[in-house]
């Protein structure tokens, strides 16, 4: 399953809810929530207690468009537009936690 | 003047995920247009909308920080940043692109009573 999720994880609990109910599998961090993949960020330390779980991915062009492309957690995989394409298709589905 | 308010513009949110900071920007320079005392203040994921280095070409949206940086330009110099939330975002001064005053919270809570007009985005 891949979980795709667009809100920060500061301002807003989808993320929070994926992490919680969602058991295994990838997630892709797009739009406001690649901010939950910028070290220094008060949620770092659910992502990197998640990567146990989940391969995380966040999306290159909404971090450059941020300012932050230079400071993703390590151990996040950025991809490109391609990449989100790739991680629909090697999926059987996806959930968006809007 | 007698008739000059001190508007108060707080953003709350995080730039290109919503419209909510373009919007606000907007309506900051029409108010500079009327003269009045304004100051902009950037909370929580506010914050993020004066980061340094953004670069929207990848997601074919218009990059509106610079801005921020033509408000001196109209008379609006009074920026103002929340310490906690520059922090609990991993920021600092010297990501911003703007010189920005920075305060603790209730320093900021102060400044909001001191407000004619409070406008929220």
């Amino acid at each position: 399953m891949l979980h795709i999720v667009n809100k920060s994880p500061l301002s807003n609990t989808a993320l929070d809810s994926c992490l919680r109910v969602a058991k295994s599998g990838d997630i892709l961090l797009i739009e406001d929530a690649v901010y939950a993949a910028t070290s220094g960020n008060a949620f770092e330390g659910k992502i990197r207690e998640a990567m146990g779980r989940f391969k995380i991915y966040v999306l290159k062009p909404d971090l450059e468009a941020r300012g932050l492309a230079d400071r993703i957690i390590e151990g996040v995989s950025p991809v490109d537009y391609g990449g989100f394409v790739e991680l629909t298709t090697n999926n059987n589905n996806c959930q968006s936690w809007l | 003047m007698s008739d000059v308010k001190k508007f108060m513009f707080v953003n709350r949110k995080a730039p290109y995920g919503t419209i909510y900071a373009l919007e606000s920007l907007e309506v900051v320079l029409i108010t500079a247009a009327f003269d009045q005392d304004v100051s902009l203040v950037f909370l929580d994921d506010g914050v993020y909308q004066l980061k340094k280095g953004q670069q929207t070409k990848g997601i074919e949206t218009k990059n509106f920080s610079p801005a921020y940086r033509a408000l001196e330009g109209y008379d609006i110099e009074k920026l103002y940043v929340e310490k906690e939330s520059m922090e609990a975002r991993g920021l600092t001064e010297d990501d911003l692109l703007v010189d920005v005053t920075v305060l603790g919270r209730a320093e900021m809570g102060e400044l909001m009573d001191q407000q004619d007009v409070v406008l929220s985005f």
